[in-house]
């Protein structure tokens, strides 16, 4: 009882101060803020999903946002015809063998250089570094022909790996490999170099191998730059149609979701109602992607370790 | 010392794989050929479908099987293939210019050698030929066709308003003018088509300069021997300005509209009540996108079609047309059976019957067509007496780009029509070479 | 529907799923294990090339050979003859609306300063905000979803979102019904050259497609960025009784500067080689095209490689000030430790 008396005259006080009102006012207005930004990026979205679910009739000759009203017109013939296809599974089977191999290798091969580029001296660093972060302007549309010359000049087809038991998509791993390392590279040489230094000195001071130092130090370090690095390459591989159409082809032994997605419309761009449909069904693979490695994303990894 | 064994020895089995092969084709128990071939095409959704039902009884005779790849993306994907060495066995053709390329290059196989070519000539008229020939030889035969030049009509509107057919050019600008004048803009046109767009309109040019200069001028534009500023050409040009009426004004919606709007969905204002518009310029195919916009319309009842009328009389008879081609990139037993088979009526008919294609094959009966409206297609397509193939897809890839943007560009505004036509003579000069 | 190979194939995923890494560790243990075998001396020499050695040979296979022929094709016709500056002489001719000079202005001047600074600034300011509230994850993955979407899809959405219709029609598209409720006739968002055929709108209508599908990657690695920043450190400064506005300036903002050069330097060049969402929207019409789709239609459509190289290599040539101004900020900050 005594506690309560002695405290509450302050803490109505302090309810009532111009400070505490501000900042109720600067909480509501950050809410209204996040909330109503995150609304206006929806809108593209949520006009997607209510037309994946309408006829394409009324999608041809009224607003997404008519469906909002009565009469009611939803159906699941998007999705049915969608899912219809033959080797679906086959597909999305091909997405996974594309995808996960074309973001280990460039993630780790990355990371490898990524620690030579911001603690190692060598000769010529700056410059190798320079030339890394300037080649991830070269449009890829360029690169095809040559690289698909040397990949048919020795062997790395997927008719030809194919035939030796090797996974067909080899030279497409590679070519998604090659395309990432500029920018993974540079993403992680500048998170590792702005590591704390003396972290490396007193690790050295123990004795630690180079090894030892990269597996226990940096990388643990630098688990929200990986995840973030592994999400977007991760993407960007799920989604690439052209890359995969040049470098394996589209037969449906081999080829990723993406062909069976851009195949549901004819040559005449008939049936885009169905990308509709599609578009959330490739969705759902990346944001898994995306959730799981949300818990990555916290305050704190980098301080706790630098104390430690 | 090793190297040369191995070398040895993948010779022996080499002549033995071809023994084996030729065996194989000739005396095989079963008598079926076996094995795979690789084939490009641009057909996928619904027409992937019906490639693939014109494929099945091949496969089921043969015993090969069909490797289909389907890529709206075919001008890269093939050309990557082609030049890095990997191309596929068959591919339908993209462009003739493409095909020329490929020709010259020596990527391509003639098909004289491959082909029955006295059956080929007895079931295709000789224009048809002469359109897949290049330096004296065949290179590609043409599977399916489209008819082009066709406007399309509500029949019961235009009964109820009292609108007939016109027969000639004057005739079809006096009704346009008689429709404005009650009330309802003629014409509904749109020309975006992604990454195509402008092409409807390449369409109306084409025609009227094979209809209006005629079949000469025709070909020596094409060829790029005809200057775009040459009188004949910019007539045309002009020529179609009277259908759009100044500043758009006898299409529906205008300028705007025209340029937003997808080709697919323009027609469909003829077919709202009130109609917006009263005819629509489109290929053979277009019906498919009628019926799917508004599912209750009826081919023949609700929409059907004339031939759009010559410019010029003296050219009576003359069509563009446009069709699916097929060439040979690498000649196998499989392959040599496959191109066989596409150039047959029987196998043509599997599409023909499932609707949206037309044959230009003489064996082809007019029973298999599936409805009026494609049966009156194949007539029309037969009575064509000069058959021109599309001019902008056997320009060189530049110059058919930049005559579709030319069309959007004379669409934004038609009092630019000098500068756009000098700008297509600058191309002219170039394409041409590189 | 069949996902029966889904499970048939288990044992090849997982090869390949754990095979890869397995090959990749080997790698460098193996390597490091070598490179301690070695004389004292020679270890610092050899090390960083065994660390880089896999980046290097990989870039210059697939990246930088190509490149090189680029520059070599840019000088040659498609003949391969030499000829000098002629591919540049035809690309850069007839200034300001021949060659590729819209390409140019388009990529270097709109794309390359709104694109830029739209995703920057959208980024950032969503990683901040959303760094404060209890939803963070849920709001985050909205935002994010767009990158989930594929460009074919998107050429769809937008679709949606700029149809444009007939004034007096009802309107498909949901810019334009916003437009026509403001009583304004509606707007052909890909079409109009407005102002006066200087295609400013249809450019940053463009532009805005591009920042919907992008914001996600930049907030993302901002957001990363902020967690970065040790808690006690803002902890401090505010109970030093520094307003939120001050505690971003002075801490927060300094703090992800690092960050936000990186941020830049990517979607400046993403800017440079702007692509996909011309090619599915508007194909370089109405004055919209960029750089690469300019090489891509010359490489492709009209079969000149030789062309293309040049269209490629003024694209890599404007993006050297950015690869100074990077040098210059990595060179900073080794200095500082």
């Amino acid at each position: 009882m005594n506690v309560a008396a002695a405290t509450r005259p302050e803490s109505i006080r302090a309810i009532l101060s111009p400070h505490w009102i501000a900042q109720r006012i600067s909480r509501v207005l950050l809410h209204v803020a996040v909330i109503g930004l995150t609304l206006v990026w929806v809108v593209p979205t949520v006009g997607l999903l209510l037309s994946s679910f309408r006829p394409f009739s009324a999608i041809a000759t009224s607003g997404w946002w008519t469906a909002l009203s009565p009469p009611y017109r939803f159906t699941l013939d998007n999705y049915s015809q969608m899912l219809d296809q033959s080797n679906l599974g086959g597909a999305i089977f091909n997405s996974f063998m594309v995808a996960i191999p074309s973001t280990v290798i460039p993630v780790t091969i990355a990371a490898f250089a990524a620690y030579a580029f911001a603690w190692m001296k060598f000769p010529g660093r700056d410059w190798i570094f320079l030339t890394f972060v300037g080649l991830l302007a070269v449009p890829l549309q360029l690169t095809f022909i040559p690289i698909s010359k040397f990949f048919v000049e020795h062997g790395i087809t997927p008719d030809n790996l194919g035939a030796l038991n090797l996974p067909p998509w080899i030279g497409l791993w590679l070519a998604h490999a090659g395309y990432s390392l500029p920018f993974s590279t540079y993403l992680l040489a500048n998170f590792f170099r702005a590591l704390p230094s003396d972290l490396f000195e007193s690790a050295e001071i123990d004795g630690a191998g180079t090894l030892t130092v990269f597996f226990r130090i940096i990388l643990p370090l630098s688990v929200p730059a990986l995840a973030s690095l592994v999400i977007f390459q991760f993407l960007w591989v799920w989604n690439d149609l052209l890359v995969a159409l040049i470098f394996v082809g589209g037969a449906p032994e081999v080829a990723p979701l993406t062909v069976n997605l851009a195949n549901l419309t004819n040559s005449f761009g008939q049936g885009y109602q169905l990308l509709t449909a599609a578009a959330f069904f490739s969705m759902i693979v990346p944001l898994v992607v995306f959730l799981s490695l949300q818990r990555y994303f916290v305050r704190g990894i980098l301080a706790g370790s630098v104390k430690g | 010392m090793r190297e040369t064994s191995v070398k040895v020895w993948s010779s022996v089995g080499l002549a033995v794989a071809l023994v084996a092969v030729a065996c194989g084709t000739q005396t095989n128990n079963s008598g079926k050929i076996g094995g795979t071939v690789h084939v490009l095409a641009v057909w996928s959704g619904s027409e992937q479908a019906s490639f693939q039902a014109v494929l099945k009884p091949f496969e089921e005779q043969t015993g090969i099987k069909v490797l289909y790849e389907a890529t709206r993306d075919q001008d890269a994907i093939l050309t990557t293939r082609v030049e890095a060495g990997n191309a596929p066995e068959l591919a339908s053709a993209p462009s003739p210019s493409l095909l020329a390329r490929f020709v010259r290059e020596g990527k391509v196989v003639a098909l004289d050698q491959i082909l029955d070519m006295n059956k080929l000539r007895s079931d295709y008229d000789k224009s048809w030929i002469d359109l897949g020939t290049i330096n004296g030889k065949l290179y590609e035969i043409f599977s399916w066709t489209a008819l082009k030049g066709l406007v399309w009509y509500d029949p019961k509107v235009w009964n109820a308003k009292g609108y007939k057919v016109p027969k000639t050019w004057d005739d079809l600008i006096a009704l346009q003018n008689k429709m404005k004048q009650d009330g309802t803009t003629p014409w509904c046109i749109g020309l975006e088509s992604g990454s195509a767009s402008g092409w409807p309109g390449k369409d109306w040019i084409e025609e009227i300069v094979l209809t209006q200069a005629g079949p000469t001028v025709y070909d020596a534009w094409w060829q790029g021997k005809q200057k775009w500023s040459s009188p004949e050409i910019k007539q045309a040009w002009q020529t179609w300005g009277q259908i759009l009426g100044p500043n758009d004004s006898n299409v529906f919606g205008g300028k705007n509209n025209i340029l937003a709007t997808n080709f697919g969905d323009a027609g469909t204002p003829m077919f709202a009540n009130p109609p917006k518009c009263l005819m629509h310029y489109q290929a053979s195919f277009i019906t498919d996108f009628f019926v799917k916009a508004v599912p209750t319309l009826k081919a023949g009842e609700d929409f059907t079609f004339f031939p759009i009328p010559d410019v010029n009389s003296q050219n009576a008879g003359a069509h563009v047309v446009a069709g699916d081609t097929f060439s040979v990139f690498k000649e196998t037993p499989q392959s040599r059976a496959l191109i066989a088979y596409l150039a047959t009526a029987k196998a043509q008919a599997i599409w023909v019957k499932r609707g949206g294609k037309l044959s230009a094959n003489k064996e082809m009966n007019l029973s298999d067509y599936p409805d009026d409206i494609s049966k009156s297609l194949a007539d029309a397509l037969v009575k064509t007496k000069v058959a021109k193939f599309d001019a902008g897809d056997l320009m060189p890839g530049a110059m058919g780009t930049n005559f579709w943007k030319a069309a959007l560009a004379f669409v934004s505004n038609q009092n630019e029509l000098d500068s756009i036509l000098a700008n297509l003579d600058k191309i002219q000069q170039t394409a041409y070479t590189s | 529907m069949d996902f029966s190979v889904l499970l048939t194939d288990i044992p090849t995923l997982l090869a390949v799923v754990l095979g890869v890494p397995l090959v990749l560790a080997a790698y460098i243990v193996g390597g490091e294990y070598l490179v301690r075998r070695l004389p004292d001396k020679n270890r610092p020499q050899l090390r960083p090339w065994l660390w880089v050695g896999p980046a290097i040979f990989l870039v210059a296979a697939i990246l930088l050979i190509p490149a090189v022929f680029t520059v070599i094709q840019s000088f040659q016709d498609n003949v391969g003859t030499f000829v000098g500056l002629q591919n540049y002489s035809t690309q850069l001719a007839d200034f300001p609306s021949g060659g590729a000079w819209i390409a140019i202005r388009n990529n270097i001047v709109i794309w390359l300063i709104f694109y830029t600074l739209f995703v920057l600034a959208f980024g950032l300011i969503l990683a901040v905000l959303f760094d404060r509230v209890q939803y963070e994850t849920m709001v985050k993955s909205l935002i994010f979803m767009p990158m989930a979407i594929s460009s074919v899809a998107l050429g769809v959405i937008w679709k949606f979102m700029f149809w444009y219709q007939p004034a007096g029609s009802p309107q498909t598209g949901t810019m334009n019904a916003i437009v026509t409720v403001l009583h304004h006739d509606p707007v052909a968002w890909l079409q109009d050259q407005w102002p006066n055929g200087l295609a400013v709108l249809n450019n940053l209508a463009l532009i805005g497609a591009a920042t919907w599908g992008i914001t996600g990657f930049s907030m993302v690695i901002l957001s990363a960025a902020l967690k970065g920043i040790p808690g006690e450190l803002l902890e401090a400064a505010r109970v030093d009784g520094a307003g939120e506005l001050t505690v971003f300036r002075r801490v927060i903002f300094p703090l992800m500067m690092p960050t936000i050069v990186v941020v830049g330097t990517t979607l400046v060049i993403f800017a440079l080689k702007a692509f996909d969402v011309v090619y599915v929207m508007t194909n370089g019409n109405y004055s919209t095209d960029v750089l690469a789709f300019r090489m891509y239609n010359l490489l492709y459509v009209s079969r000149d490689p030789a062309g293309a190289s040049a269209v490629a290599i003024i694209l890599l040539v404007a993006v050297i000030p950015v690869l100074i101004f990077n040098l210059r900020q990595f060179r900073a900050v080794e200095a500082r430790r």
